[in-house]
């Protein structure tokens, strides 16, 4: 049945082309609830083997070169279907606005989210790169034609370093392919590959597909990408694309070399730390409030490296967990800086939104930004928290200096994290009023007719913004709903993803 | 063995001739030769597909001068159908001045392509070369109101000329060598003879006709400028139909022919023989065709780089040799030339309707024409590489035969350099895709009345075909691999 997910998904992006522009938002938010409702439905009441890689489909598809569709489920994967899902239909609900080419818009965003359905279910290596190459292109042209700052530049580096990243990812899986004879994971999960491929095919294969998921120093695409993208567009970067590449590392990488994952394992937690604390130092600087959100995912996926570097069960559980918690708290802070600011302000400017006295003027916009924060700051109570704590116990068993650094670079995330929050929403006086004049380089600031900061620099007036929209309050409940959920009973998904976890052949 | 025999196998030959004969009559007759003389030509080649697929499979005649075997047969057919495919190009040609000549011309390169992939001999093949150059020198230069048609056909010409002597001197001392013309005879008389200077010079010397007709670098010079200038039905088959034939031969030759002398172009384990030549021709046209793409802004010329790159892609197939590898190349360059008609049939519609095929002359083409510009996605991300699309598959299907194919993964590094290129040339395919999906389209652009009938429907089908091939490619791959002995 959760085989449905990709099928519901790609035929709604099919009849998004035919049918006139004004069904197109709903024929989306009906396919992405349903795409999500099918997981749902499978996570409560199915009965599939969740412990192990159970195939649910199998058909013979080229058999002169051993290909099959062959799709399969475990915990790890039903948790990020879900994720999948959950992002989708947010992201929908936060394009309510998108009227200029919308069949389109919408049909770039359902090939997203429908490829990313399929990477996570897929137990044939060709059939899992078909669907991870096959999210590339989509994702060009949701931002190159619906982008913002720097449109066509973010896109191209974004496609450019995945694709880079795919190059590699076609190296490892066609020396995988020869050497194991076989395309289907389960079967060269068994198979005993020379120590000699392992050392070289394993990081070529985790750094490619790494790439995605932002590893240092390969995760310059993550901020100007996200940056360009439109609202819905980083959404997904942040709530599903980043995860492609940590899942894909997971499974096949190291799931299929686990010598060649333990010999090069330190230097991976290496990397992840160094991510973790650079690119939350770099956020510490930025002007831009979508480049904060960036360099922060780059630093949250920083923690699912490290965690799945531990190689152990608590590490690796930990960093499954992450990808659920910051897919929805990424997306939570990408809606908030893309739809609800940037869409009426104009303007992601730190020094601009600062005098805009935003708390008063968009309350709601306040409250889930306050939300957000705090689960990406990883206070208890949000997944943020559930998901960091589980990764620095498995990290301390393995790399205790990597906890303390790490611990460091927690530090530096809630420094960056409150500026972010203290200056868009809550700089009342007019202390940072007068934007600096670096600022004013930036294009945005340039296009604004009249830059509000001059209007409101008093605090008891509150500029006029039009409110946040019933869509958009839709949204942010389901993905604030989804990471309290998660971070007050965290047990709920580790439950499911520990045994699959144990299950992988790379802990034993 | 009597004439009437002769006449039955080689009776799609003789049909296609026919035809050509027929088209040639209508555009001297009536004035209507742009709509009679393709439909007439189409009807004469789908006839000649119903001939090839009635033959014998199996017939061996004057000792491999004509063949017949699925393989063969298999080719002739996606020969003729990239020719079927190409004719209704020539109807959205207005500037031909003699549209029954140019088809009838078509027609007979088409006879040179069957030659071509049905012989298993030298001479024959030789003959092939010629009949099918010739034909292709015509087409290039047919728009005689265009210089830069002139230019093509000049210098593919000349090109081709020196190429073909070339040719012609490494066959004949392969035949000194050897005594005799027919390939599988060569390669008995070969076997266990050592690598001396006279043969590997005869083996260079064959290869680089062939290298020509591929467009390999360093031997791709015409091919930009024919690419270019050229009218677009004598381009579109210059790319398509003249380089899968070249392929099959190539192949054929290389493998049986000079099989004995494979040689090795393994890393840091090279042997002297054809295969460390095909490997440095591959890996040159690679970087060099995708590189030079980079910089160009005028499509046609960027497809003629990017089929430099292609033809080098292809050549891995080649180099890995056996079975798989073969098997490799066919679909991967049959593919291949189904994208690239249906590419050359958009920038048809596009120079028609903007006067040009500049990368300018694509902007806002989704706006103008979504359906052209959808098609032209579908064929440049084949090109690329990306799935669900032919061009996938056909790359991982030509590059695991080449990490297969050496002693301990030798050609891993013809494969790194091939994986190099491909990412490369995302690069200029999502240019031009970018032209044509974001940005806006000139205020002085008119609203065309789109690609005629014709056009529209070869473009739907050869895009069908490119997704088809991608979603399902056992459909072509199982029938190339059963039909390789």
């Amino acid at each position: 049945m959760i085989a449905w997910t990709i099928y519901i998904t790609f035929a709604g992006a099919i009849v998004l082309l035919v049918l006139p522009r004004v069904f197109a938002r709903w024929i989306a938010l009906v396919t992405a609830t349903a795409g999500f409702a099918v997981s749902l439905a499978t996570f409560f009441c199915d009965d599939v083997d969740l412990a192990h890689f159970t195939t649910i489909a199998r058909v013979p598809w080229v058999p002169a070169l051993g290909m099959n569709y062959h799709l399969a489920l475990d915990g790890i994967s039903l948790t990020l279907l879900l994720v999948t899902g959950i992002a989708a239909i947010s992201a929908v609900l936060f394009s309510w606005d998108v009227i200029d080419r919308a069949n389109e818009f919408f049909f770039w965003l359902l090939l997203v989210v429908g490829g990313s359905y399929g990477v996570f279910l897929s137990a044939d290596l060709f059939l899992l790169f078909l669907f991870y190459e096959l999210v590339i292109v989509p994702k060009y042209f949701l931002i190159a034609i619906f982008g913002s700052t720097n449109k066509e530049y973010g896109a191209m580096k974004l496609t450019l370093y995945s694709f880079f990243g795919g190059a590699l990812v076609f190296l490892g899986i066609i020396a995988v392919y020869v050497s194991g004879g076989s395309l289907d994971l389960n079967e060269l999960a068994q198979f005993q590959f020379a120590p000699q491929l392992q050392s070289w095919a394993f990081p070529v294969l985790f750094l490619g597909f790494a790439v995605l998921a932002g590893i240092w120093p390969l995760h310059t695409w993550a901020p100007t990408g996200h940056v360009a993208a439109p609202t819905a567009g980083s959404m997904l970067l942040a709530g599903i694309v980043m995860k492609l590449g940590a899942y894909a590392s997971l499974r096949v990488a190291m799931n299929l070399f686990p010598q060649g994952f333990q010999m090069w394992r330190t230097w991976i937690a290496v990397l992840a730390v160094i991510g973790i604390v650079y690119a939350a130092a770099v956020a510490l600087r930025q002007r831009d409030l979508k480049f904060v959100i960036g360099y922060s995912s780059v630093s949250h996926m920083g923690f699912v490296l490290l965690g799945l570097a531990t190689a152990n069960v608590f590490g690796v559980s930990g960093a499954v967990l992450q990808m659920f918690s910051h897919g929805v708290i990424g997306a939570l802070l990408f809606a908030v800086a893309g739809r609800m600011i940037y869409r009426r302000t104009h303007t992601r400017e730190l020094d601009a939104l600062a005098g805009m006295n935003l708390s008063r003027a968009l309350p709601f916009a306040a409250f889930t930004f306050v939300v957000a924060s705090a689960a990406s700051m990883g206070i208890p109570g949000f997944s943020g928290f559930a998901a960091e704590i589980t990764i620095l116990i498995g990290a301390w068993k393995s790399y205790p200096l990597a906890v303390w650094i790490t611990g460091a670079g927690m530090v530096l995330v809630a420094a960056f994290t409150l500026r972010a929050l203290k200056r868009t929403f809550f700089d009342v006086d007019g202390e940072s009023a007068a934007p600096s004049n670096a600022s004013a380089a930036r294009t945005d600031v340039k296009q604004m007719p009249a830059p509000p900061a001059q209007i409101t620099s008093s605090p008891e007036r509150s500029i006029h913004l039009e409110p946040i929209t019933i869509p958009e309050k839709l949204g942010a409940g389901l993905l604030m709903f989804a990471t309290l959920a998660v971070g007050l009973y965290p047990k709920f998904l580790l439950d499911r993803i520990q045994p699959a976890v144990e299950a992988m052949r790379f802990l034993k | 063995m009597s004439y009437l025999e002769l006449l039955k196998l080689a009776a799609p030959e003789a049909i296609v001739v026919v035809a050509a004969l027929a088209v040639l009559t209508i555009g001297l007759t009536t004035a209507r030769a742009l709509v009679l003389g393709p439909i007439v030509a189409v009807l004469g080649v789908a006839l000649a597909i119903g001939a090839v697929v009635m033959l014998p499979s199996h017939a061996n005649l004057f000792g491999g001068m004509l063949v017949i075997s699925p393989l063969n047969s298999l080719f002739k057919i996606i020969c003729l159908a990239l020719a079927i495919a190409t004719v209704p190009l020539v109807s959205s040609e207005k500037a031909l001045r003699n549209p029954g000549e140019y088809i009838a011309v078509l027609l007979l390169g088409s006879v040179g392509l069957m030659l071509l992939v049905g012989s298993e001999e030298l001479l024959m093949i030789f003959i092939g070369l010629e009949l099918l150059g010739l034909s292709l020198y015509v087409l290039a230069a047919f728009d005689k109101a265009d210089v830069h048609s002139a230019e093509a056909g000049l210098k593919y010409f000349l090109f081709g000329s020196t190429a073909s002597a070339f040719t012609l001197f490494g066959i004949s001392l392969i035949y000194g060598m050897s005594g005799t013309t027919a390939l599988a005879a060569i390669g008995q008389k070969l076997a266990g003879a050592p690598v001396q200077p006279l043969l590997a010079v005869g083996i260079v010397m064959t290869l680089i006709g062939f290298a020509f007709k591929i467009a390999a670098a360093p031997f791709h010079l015409w091919a930009p400028d024919a690419y270019q200038g050229a009218p677009i039905p004598s381009a579109a088959f210059i790319a398509s139909g003249s380089k899968v034939a070249s392929f099959v031969v190539l192949g054929k030759i290389v493998l049986v022919g000079f099989g004995p002398v494979h040689g090795s172009a393994d890393w840091h384990a090279m042997i002297a023989g054809w295969s460390p030549v095909l490997a440095a021709l591959a890996a040159f046209s690679i970087l060099l065709g995708n590189f030079v793409a980079l910089a160009q802004t005028n499509v046609r010329r960027l497809l003629a780089y990017s089929a430099v790159a292609h033809g080098g892609y292809t050549l891995l197939g080649v180099v890995a040799g056996g079975r798989e590898g073969f098997s490799a190349t066919l679909f991967y360059t049959s593919t291949y030339a189904v994208t690239l008609v249906g590419a050359f049939a958009v920038v048809g519609s596009v120079r028609r309707e903007t006067g040009g095929d500049d990368l300018q002359n694509f902007s806002g083409l989704a706006a103008r024409s979504p359906f052209l510009a959808a098609c032209m996605a579908i064929f440049f991300l084949s090109l690329a590489g990306l799935p669900p699309l032919a061009g996938f598959f056909g790359k991982f299907y030509l590059f695991s035969a080449a990490f297969r194919a050496g002693a301990n993964h030798g050609l891993l590094w013809l494969v790194a350099v091939a994986l190099f290129g491909s990412f490369v040339s995302l690069y200029y395919y999502l240019i031009v895709l970018k032209v044509i999906f974001v940005d806006k389209k000139p205020e002085s652009a008119t609203a065309g009345n789109g690609p005629d009938f014709f056009s529209r429907i070869t473009v739907t089908l050869l895009a069908a075909v490119v997704l088809v091939l991608g979603i399902m490619p056992q459909t072509l791959a199982a029938k190339i691999i059963a039909s390789l002995p």
